[in-house]
Formats: C-alpha cells, structure tokens, sequence
C-alpha cells in the first residue's frame, strides 16, 4: 500500500555481488526472498523491491529478460499499445495510461521506454520491439538476474526462524522464507479430446507461409484462435474455428475479454461468407484421414455430430501456469489456466509465503464489478500489482514501514480529483486497485497510496476514503468512492463523462460531499 | 480451455444443469467462469453493486443480513440472482465459510443465459418456489 518515495530508494545496494569463481549474480543459497522469472512481472517486481532496499534473488531459466515476449505474439506483433503522441506528456505520469508496455520507474530516463523503441508502423509494438523494452529496462535500472537457472522443484523446511523453502534449481538449491513466482500463464495446454494430441498446439505453429492452399481446422475461439485464423487468411484455402460457445469480442464486452479488434477480420470473412466458419460446437474426436484430419464436431444448439475433412488443425487451447509441484506443497489452483488462488496481496490462499507476480496475478481476481476484469493478465495491470506486492512484502516480511504521506484538509479535495482524472493505477485496474486517504482521529487526515479495493473492503482499518474508477457493462465509465467507518464500507457513485472527463465541478462537489461526509469539513469548499 | 471437460462433469451432477444435454453442459462451462474464495472471504457485499449469479461447486456460505446469520449454502446452490436480475445491490452479505469454488457468471450476462436455457430457469424457479415456500412456513 506503499506510495513509493526516494526516502527508502537504496537502488543497487543489494545487487547480487557474484561469488569467487561464478560468472552468474546469485549463486545457489540462502536469500531472503527469491523471485522466479524474468519477464515483465518478475523485471517489475525486482525493480520496486530494489527501490524498498529489500535483499532478494532473481533466477530465471530464460538466457535473457523478456519472458514470453521473447517468442510470442506467434505473428510478432503485440495486443497492447503505447501511444508515441498521447494528450499528456511522454514520461508523466498520467503518460502510463497511454503506454500500455512499458514498465514502471521512477527515474524520468527510464520511464515509458516503449515510444522510444518503436518504428512508428503501428502503435502496437512488435514483439522484437517488447522484448528490447524490456531488456533496455533490464540494463538500464541494473535489474539483475541469474540466466539459465531453471527451477524445477519446492519443498519447506524447517529453519531458524520458521519453515523456509527450498527451490531446487538446475543450479543448486535456494532457500528462502518469501518466494515469488512470476514465471507466467505459459504452459500449452491441449484438453483430452480424442485426436487433439494429433494436432499441433498454437505454440507450435509453423511459419504461415506452409499453409498455403490448405484447409485449416482452428480448436478454440479465443484471442489466440483469431490471431492464427487473422495471420492465416492470406494464406489458407478454407479455414474454420469452433468452440462449444459464442466467440466474445472486446469491442462487445468493453473489456479485455473477447476477440481483440485487431484479430476480426475473420468474423467479418465468416459473415461476408469469405471462407471463414465460425462454430458453436464441441469436438468430439479428430482422427487421420490420408494425407489430412477428419474433425468431427456436436453443435451446441443440438443436432447430429458434424465432419469435416481438412489438411490441417491447430490447437489453440490456451494455456496453464506452470507451476511445477507447487500444488503438491498445498497451492491450490482454480479456473480454466490453473491459476493458483491468492489473496488480494497475490499471496497464496493456502500456503503462506508463496507469492504471485505477473500475469499470474489474475489469479487474485477482485471484485469484477459487472463482470469487468481487472486488467492483471497484462502488463499494464500486472505492472501496478507488483509495484504494490513489493511494498507489501517490504513491509510485512521485511520491516520496512508502510509510507504515508499526510494531508491537510483542505488538500484532500484537490487531490482526490487529481487521481481520479489522472492515477493510471486507476484507470488500468479499475475496481481493483484504490487510492486511500485515511482518517485517523489521531494522526489526522493521510494518503495511504494504492490498495487492492478488496484489502480495504474486507480487512478493516481506519476510517478512510478509497477512491476508484469504475466500468459497467454498458460501457459507462466512472469514478467510485468508498467511505470506510467502523469498519464498514458504503460506496458513493460520481457521475461519469462523455469524454471521461471527472474534472468538472460536478465532479469536485460529488467529490466534497463525500469528504464531509466523510467528517473533513475544512475541506468543503 | 484447460479442465473444462472436468468441469462440465461436475456441472452435469448439479441439480441446477441436469437436463442439460452434453453440448450444453460444455458451453455452459464455457460461458461460466470458475472462482475460488478463502475461508472468510466477503462474495457478495450489502449495499455494494456490481455483482454476479455464483453456483457453488463445492464449499458452504453463509448468508448474513444485519449481523445475523440468515441461511448455509452448499453444493449445488446458488446465490446473487435477485440482486443480479433486478440490478439492486445485495442486501445481505454472503461469507465463505470454508475454501471454496463457485461458478461466475456477471450479472449482465444472467438474463440472456436464463432466456436461452429453459431447463436451467425452470429448475431456478423450482428452488425459489421452495426457498418461499418454506419461508412462508417457518413464519407460520
């Protein structure tokens, strides 16, 4: 909950000083913490847990930063924009709502480092130009990782000061009491489906150009169905997509959930009767007919069972988090991806002390208030998780105490207005994450920084206020208040704007009132 | 798309899915998103909007209105569809009393699920019959 200060930075005080004979930073023993992974999350997280001065490991099975960006987008070409020309300036702050890709820093040199490495074709970067973001970042802020360190097992035991895990690694073994694992929703996932095992998965795609002339059979109808199906229409013969239910689209859901607009063209090939099918049905059994597959499928909205003969099929059938033996250790798992279950602090529910970063912290759903996710499977939400995760850890784990910073009455007005207009924690984690001003009879009237709304909801605390910003079905957008007193919270909704503008006096008398609801009465004016 | 042949095996034993044929069943997991909630953990908030229809899987909750327990839930029940269909905010808390995994679906989505499954909306009504029914009863 941290707001992060240069108070606490002590940036490069504990970079892993590598041992007598290692070539490698962090060599196998006993850290304190230790973070797995080295894509955006794990990168985000080192960096914020450096700015806090907390000593930890970073190990990695990658050669290099980047994660998942190293090899996809499978079409090289990213679903998250950074906008080089946005209506505020390059580097803000309020930048970041703009800049989808780039990771957090407080050094004005390293900040929205995406604009600066893109060619200027499309305002979605490729995946060349994602992965040199991240290493530039890597270089740049002196993140630093052990390559080529593959986690492969956990286990607890017992230590001087409570039980500690022991990551076992291609390397040796780390022991720790805090791990974090950021090592992404990755693990291709193929479902038992008679035959599927003959085909490849999205992951194992071949170069577009070798399915010139087929007739292609795509299993599954999310982003990544469409993005083979998109990459494939210059090339495929035929091609069709089928799952048992309705293809959502984002432009439809208002949220990251469904079809991107950049991967439609197939829906708009199917209902131009270009070639594309488009099905609602369940596969039943693939099996090999000559040189070609036979794909039988069972309509949704009932019916015979349905053949068709293909050159081709590909599984996009998602993928999993590859979390090892981790259930083994007592990490439970939900869902379609296998996520495990945290806490709204990305802690595991079932095992205290194992943490989540990155795109794993998705798992940790929220509120999903009218259904809106927040946006935590990607980067420009995950960033924000693990900026707070680190602060959390700081503070919780490691000593270091919680900054707050106070306010004078009358400020807390003007303040308040300013996130709601401008806090990208706000605008990217909608309904998740809050910027809190407390209330304390005692110590007065405080900002608490950025919270999961869930901790503040659920945990208690001081009267306060939580200002977020919302989204309903509809595609209204709009800020929130939750005023906290007795521990008891009631929400208050502003009124939103055509052109999500919440500067206007309507916004700041909503505003005031809740402030003196709220027992600030200096600060209605 | 990972266990979702699981999961429509587990949503064809609950009361609520049985008539639903095995295509449905799949496209019902499809459409329905898993959640897991801790021991204690607030789903449903009174007075805060925004929420959704939760079919339990496995687990208990209890439902609490001014500080009083109002009723348990368990497998095969569900919960949020007044708040969901009329668009109110809940009136009631609703606490996980164990670890437990629901079904999702957001409020906006139940309508047009409901429409186009009439087993489902039929079996729904049979379970608030009795929900009234026995409410009726224990007030004498």
């Amino acid at each position: 909950m941290a707001p992060e200060t240069s108070a606490n930075v002590t940036a490069g005080r504990h970079a892993s000083r590598p041992s007598a004979g290692e070539d490698q930073p962090f060599p196998p023993g006993d850290y304190p913490l230790v973070v797995v992974g080295s894509g955006p999350g794990g990168l985000q997280l080192s960096y914020s847990l450096r700015r806090l001065g907390v000593e930890h490991a970073v190990i990695s099975s990658d050669p290099a930063p980047g994660g998942m960006f190293r090899r996809w987008p499978f079409f090289q070409r990213l679903l998250s924009w950074t906008k080089p020309y946005a209506p505020v300036e390059r580097g803000s702050r309020a930048y970041e709502r703009y800049d989808w890709n780039s990771l957090l820093a407080e050094e004005p040199e390293n900040r929205a480092l995406q604009a600066g490495l893109m060619d200027g074709t499309s305002y979605f970067p490729s995946r060349p130009e994602m992965e040199r973001n991240l290493v530039t970042f890597t270089e740049h802020t002196g993140i630093v990782v052990r390559y080529g360190c593959r986690w492969e097992s956990t286990r607890r035991e017992p230590g001087p000061d409570g039980d500690r895990f022991v990551l076992t690694t291609s390397d040796g073994e780390y022991r720790c009491r805090v791990a974090v694992f950021a090592v992404g929703v990755a693990e291709p996932y193929t479902p038992p489906t008679p035959g599927l095992d003959l085909v490849p998965h999205y992951a194992d795609t071949r170069p577009a150009e070798t399915y010139a002339g087929k007739r292609i059979f795509i299993v599954g109808k999310q982003n990544s169905g469409f993005e083979l199906a998109t990459g494939l229409l210059p090339w495929a013969r035929s091609i069709v997509l089928a799952s048992p239910s309705p293809a959502k689209m984002s432009v439809v859901t208002r949220s990251l959930v469904g079809i991107r607009a950049r991967y439609l063209q197939p829906v708009e090939d199917n209902v131009l009767a270009g070639g594309v099918g488009i099905l609602e049905a369940s596969i039943e059994r693939i099996e090999r007919a000559g040189e070609g597959l036979t794909v039988t499928v069972r309509p949704s909205a009932g019916g015979d069972p349905v053949t068709f003969e293909v050159d081709e099929a590909i599984a996009a059938t998602g993928f999993v988090t590859p979390l090892r033996d981790l259930p083994a250790l007592g990490v439970a798992t939900y869902g379609s991806s296998r996520l495990p279950a945290q806490t709204p602090f990305w802690e595991s529910a079932t095992v205290p002390g194992i943490y989540f970063a990155g795109t794993i912290s998705q798992g940790a759903a929220g509120l999903k208030k009218h259904g809106m996710p927040a946006n935590s499977g990607a980067v420009h939400g995950a960033r924000y998780n693990a900026r707070l995760l680190a602060g959390h850890l700081a503070e919780k784990h490691f000593g270091v105490p919680h900054a707050s910073r106070r306010l004078a009455e009358a400020e807390v007005v003007p303040f308040l207005l300013d996130e709601i207009r401008l806090a990208p924690e706000l605008w990217h984690q909608r309904a998740y994450l809050a910027r809190v001003v407390s209330l304390d009879a005692t110590r007065g009237v405080a900002d608490e920084g950025f919270t999961p709304l869930a901790n503040f909801l659920d945990a208690g605390g001081p009267d306060a206020i939580a200002a977020t910003i919302e989204a309903n079905s509809e595609g209204a957008v709009y800020p929130v208040l939750y005023l906290r007193r007795a521990g008891r919270a009631e929400e208050r909704v502003l009124p939103g704007h055509p052109l999500n503008d919440f500067s206007t006096d309507e916004h700041r008398r909503g505003l005031a009132s809740v402030v003196a609801e709220a027992g600030i009465g200096a600060a209605v004016g | 798309m990972a266990q979702l042949m699981e999961l429509t095996d587990e949503l064809g034993s609950l009361a609520l899915f049985s008539d639903l044929s095995r295509a449905q069943l799949e496209a019902v997991a499809h459409s329905f998103e898993e959640v897991w909630f801790s021991e204690g953990e607030r789903i449903l908030r009174e007075g805060l909007t925004g929420t959704g229809f939760y079919v339990i899987l496995d687990g208990e909750v209890a439902i609490r209105a001014g500080g009083r327990e109002a009723a348990v839930l368990g497998r095969g029940d569900f919960f949020g569809e007044v708040s969901a269909l009329l668009g109110d905010a809940p009136s009631a808390d609703v606490v996980a009393l164990h670890s437990m995994r629901c079904l999702h679906l957001a409020a906006p989505a139940l309508r047009d699920f409901l429409i186009a499954h009439p087993a489902v909306t039929y079996r729904m009504l049979l379970d608030q019959t009795r929900r009234l029914r026995n409410t009726m009863r224990s007030r004498g």
